[in-house]
């Protein structure tokens, strides 16, 4: 067989194969098109929601992960309806919405994360941290006052307590492009006024944070409550101390209860998804949020490892739509 | 060159195959474990509902990558159609047409850059000129602006083979067809491209797996993660698998998630295997294998078979 | 009168001129448009390394209008986001040294396999062999840069850090992960530049009594050595270029340092951070990912210019 035939049969099967797809499935052109952009740390809820909401032909929620910066870059272009946030949208963002002509931005709460601290589950020493010890462990700061007096940057786990190994910790983190990393900056240092460290292992990736931390017995780290309770066998979860007696008294691990009744604090992390007005004023985007809302949606968050809103705060979403 | 004995010379060869046979090992050998472990992952994954169903959020059993699929198959589809005619079009015209000249060397070292480019930057120069500013041509970030992207990306791999699959063939070819009072292009055309089509299948395999393969340009691009319909044109938005595979990536095991809260399985149930969604992951990565495998056993037939004519 | 005369030499001397672009028969018309196509598509390849070095280009002007280009290549601390010692720092050097040890070193596993993989199959194996043996390693090429950056993660680093003390996160992940990935490029195209030369010239060497090996080393890779070098300038372009493997497996160290067995970044292992991560565009942090790319732009350009006069040297001809 000539090379002109082989190429010949392959055009042919190819365009055959073409055209059924096509065919097959062309009546799914038509459908209205809703396009969600945005955190990768949102992204499971919003993906939930939209394949229990989806029609073929009817309504399609599209979903994407350019991370939450990208996502809101995107949507105040006009270029997605709806934005992913792990943060709240910043001075700068919304300005720059404004500027292409979007407004009506509407935030609203959809799920929480327990963001939890977590060690190897050979460190037998250490059951729970207080917040200032967190910001001792995390700053950069050396000087005796820092953390609100707390003390100085801790690199030994017996710098906190004598008891414990004379070892280094070892940090592990989310990287700095990552809403998390600016969450867990914003509850745990910048109430003390400290800059973090940049002594940390950072990954973009969670999975790979519990790797490091499953196989290092003097680890430290924090992500995601999902990544945390999956590993139980290798991964021990810190009761964390807020020192405020009336949210909860004394350490408090993370768990669907704590974070909902907001007593594990201050690591209960909110999660967001962003409107405009042209976007809202859609009837299917508008529907969408309604089901996600709902309590089939509500149960969808729950099966991805967040922690669902509690019956008020639904009611607060829904009335702004 | 000094002489030496017949048998340091047999010593000399055997050590030295020795070596490259070991190179070929351990090439083979990373690929085996890299496979071993990725397809004992996939296993309890690989069954017909990964291939036809859409993905999904909270059944790990129930994902599929039938969008992505049929969404990387348009995407590779289109650069191939793109890049080949272009790349070699370019590649022959550098090498048979271009006069030697330092304007030549210096925009062939311009081609030989973007090889070098991290892939990325191919997504943000996609991102505002694809999707942004040809907005009205492409219809945002569609599969025919993933595919353009991708053009560019795999383009001067297409061209640099081309070059150097032209430069091989003999220049008795080709000064024999111009003797019998051929045209340069007709010389061209009827002897030295024929000749040197084994290099450019070549080109086509690389450029091909590469944009199979290559995952952060189209996440920058605004390639999707989910969609429940098979893209139906070239302006249609799509999903790739290589994103798929590494969003499924990110989400966490699931192999202790509390029964209750889950609320999919019975507590009677074996807990998912591999873990859930590393699982899907892995048998998106066997998807992928295995139209790469497909595409290249083709490729390399043909090849094999214009090889085997020349002498 | 004279200025006639002149005016009606000129004429002849230009129509003259014109006369030999104007095609004299049939076929050539059909010739100058072939040529004109294979121009614009040379051109197109042009026209896009030019717009992506410009699209970098402005940024970065930005960038160095707030960070001083002396402290962009002089220094040797890179934190554009954690201050360091009271401020962000924006030192160039640990990337530059991250990105040339990692593509030297991958280079270095991956020139020499990919290599000793191609003389094999083309010079000693047999056919079943090499019909096998050479599409699995074009699959090589295919896999998922992700894929490759979980392997490192997961299976190449453990290794490392039992046999080398390497920290979970190193460069040297990367470089093994990468150094094999490149392998299928040098592969397969110094086995198609191998495959190219005529086999006249290995008889020969092997009818004048050279072993194998030597005829192998001496003519074939000599007459196939511009196709060769173009396998390794792609290969190493390619482990320059990688991203997702130093973003996921090779940490991210801030310090100049060359101990690969510890955290490192490369230049575009932070570009493609920067670019799918969170932060705002418009500000220096995130301007910094084109004036880092822009820099690896010239680099490289520097390096392809200099490999591409050494090629014209090697263009060997066939008879």
């Amino acid at each position: 067989m000539s090379m002109g035939v082989i190429i010949a049969v392959i055009v042919v099967i190819a365009a055959v194969v073409g055209a059924v797809a096509y065919y097959a499935f062309v009546a799914q052109g038509g459908a209205e098109i809703v396009v969600v952009d945005g955190s990768s740390t949102v992204f499971p809820v919003t993906f939930a929601w939209a394949e229990a909401f989806n029609v073929p032909g009817q309504r399609q929620v599209v979903v994407r992960f350019s991370g939450t910066g990208g996502g809101f870059e995107k949507f105040c272009r006009g270029e997605t309806d709806l934005s992913d946030a792990s943060r709240p949208i910043r001075q700068s963002e919304t300005d720059l919405c404004t500027s292409n002509g979007i407004t009506g931005i509407e935030e609203f709460l959809v799920a929480y994360d327990g963001l939890s601290v977590v060690v190897n589950h050979n460190n037998i020493w250490a059951e729970n941290l207080t917040v200032a010890q967190l910001c001792r462990i995390w700053t950069s700061n050396t000087s005796a006052g820092a953390c609100g007096g707390a003390g100085a940057h801790v690199t030994r786990w017996n710098e906190l307590d004598p008891n414990w190994p004379a070892q280094d910790i070892n940090l592990y983190g989310p990287g700095t492009d990552s809403g998390t990393f600016d969450y867990f900056v914003e509850v745990i240092l910048d109430p003390f006024d400290e800059a973090i460290t940049a002594d940390f292992l950072p990954s973009e990736d969670d999975n790979f944070l519990v790797q490091g931390i499953a196989g290092d017995q003097y680890a430290l780290g924090y992500f995601g409550y999902a990544y945390a309770i999956a590993n139980p066998a290798s991964l021990k979860i810190l009761a964390i101390d807020d020192e405020d007696p009336a949210n909860g008294d004394g350490p408090i691990l993370p768990s669907e209860e704590t974070v909902k009744d907001r007593t594990y604090a201050p690591l209960s992390r909110p999660l967001y998804v962003y409107g405009n007005g042209r976007s809202l004023g859609r009837q299917v985007v508008e529907d969408f949020l309604r089901f996600g809302f709902s309590s089939q949606g509500q149960v969808l968050v729950g099966q991805t490892g967040y922690v669902t809103l509690n019956a008020n705060e639904v009611q607060a979403q829904l009335a702004k739509l | 060159m000094k002489l030496r004995s017949l048998r340091l010379r047999k010593a000399i060869e055997v050590t030295f195959v020795a070596v490259f046979l070991i190179s070929i090992v351990v090439a083979l050998g990373t690929l085996a474990m890299l496979l071993g472990s990725v397809v004992s992952t996939a296993l309890p994954y690989l069954r017909t509902e990964v291939v036809v169903n859409y993905a999904s959020a909270v059944n790990p059993l129930q994902a599929g990558y039938a969008a992505a699929i049929v969404g990387t198959l348009w995407v590779v589809g289109l650069t191939l159609l793109f890049s080949i005619p272009l790349g070699v079009a370019a590649g022959v015209y550098l090498e048979e047409y271009a006069p030697r000249s330092r304007l030549t060397r210096f925009l062939e070292a311009g081609v030989a850059n973007l090889a070098g480019v991290p892939s990325v930057v191919f997504g943000l120069l996609g991102l505002a000129l694809f999707v942004r500013i040809l907005r009205d041509i492409t219809g945002g970030p569609t599969v025919l602006a993933g595919a353009l992207t991708m053009t560019i990306l795999v383009f001067p791999y297409v061209v640099i083979t081309t070059q150097e699959a032209v430069r091989a063939v003999p220049a008795s070819l080709r000064e024999g067809a111009l003797a019998l009072g051929a045209t340069k292009w007709q010389a061209i055309r009827g002897q030295v491209l024929p000749a040197g089509a084994p290099g450019l299948l070549t080109a086509v395999i690389l450029a091909a797996s590469r944009a199979m393969g290559e995952t952060a340009p189209l996440i920058v691009i605004g390639a999707t993660f989910f969609q429940s319909y098979l893209p139906s044109d070239p302006r249609s938005f799509f999903v790739a698998l290589p994103v798929q595979i590494y969003g499924y990536v990110g989400l966490p095991r699931q192999d202790f998630l509390d029964l209750n809260r889950n609320g999919i399985l019975d507590p009677g149930e074996p807990l998912l295997a591999s873990g859930g969604w590393p699982g899907v992951a892995a048998a998106g990565i066997v998807i992928l294998l295995v139209i790469l495998f497909a595409f290249n056993i083709v490729a390399m037939v043909a090849r094999n078979r214009m090889q085997r004519r020349r002498l | 009168m004279s200025g006639d005369t002149e005016g009606l030499q000129a004429r002849t001397r230009l129509k003259g001129a014109l006369a030999s672009l104007e095609p004299r028969y049939v076929w050539e018309v059909g010739e100058k448009a072939v040529r004109a196509v294979l121009f614009l598509a040379a051109a197109f390849a042009i026209v896009m390394a030019i717009a992506i070095g410009l699209s970098l280009l402005g940024p970065t002007v930005s960038f160095f209008g707030k960070v001083s280009p002396l402290e962009f290549f002089g220094g040797t601390i890179w934190s554009p986001d954690i201050p360091v010692g009271g401020s962000v720092q924006f030192g160039v050097l640990p990337l530059m040294v991250g990105t040339l040890l990692v593509a030297g070193a991958s280079s270095a596993i991956g020139l020499p396999l990919g290599f000793g993989a191609a003389i094999y199959l083309r010079e000693y194996a047999p056919g079943r062999v090499r019909e096998i043996v050479k599409p699995v390693l074009e699959i090589l090429a295919g896999i998922p840069t992700v894929v490759l950056g979980f392997f490192a993660l997961l299976v190449v680093s453990p290794f490392l850090q039992s046999w080398f003390g390497a920290s979970f996160f190193s460069g040297a992940n990367a470089i093994v992960v990468i150094g094999i990935m490149i392998v299928p490029i040098v592969s397969s195209l110094s086995e198609d530049a191998l495959t190219a030369v005529p086999t006249d010239l290995r008889d020969g060497a092997l009818a004048l009594g050279a072993t194998r090996f030597e005829a192998t080393t001496r003519v074939v890779v000599p007459a196939g050595l511009s196709g060769i070098g173009a396998s390794f300038l792609l290969a190493f372009s390619r482990a320059v270029g990688e991203t997702m493997v130093v973003l996921i497996a090779a940490g991210q160290h801030i310090r100049l340092h060359f101990n690969i067995f510890d955290q490192m970044t490369t230049m575009s292992g932070f570009i493609a951070k920067r670019a799918t991560g969170d932060v705002p565009s418009g500000t220096p942090v995130y301007d910094a990912l084109f004036a880092v790319g822009f820099t690896l732009f010239v680099m490289t350009l520097l390096l392809n210019l200099t490999s591409n006069r050494l090629r014209s040297h090697f263009r060997e001809e066939y008879e």
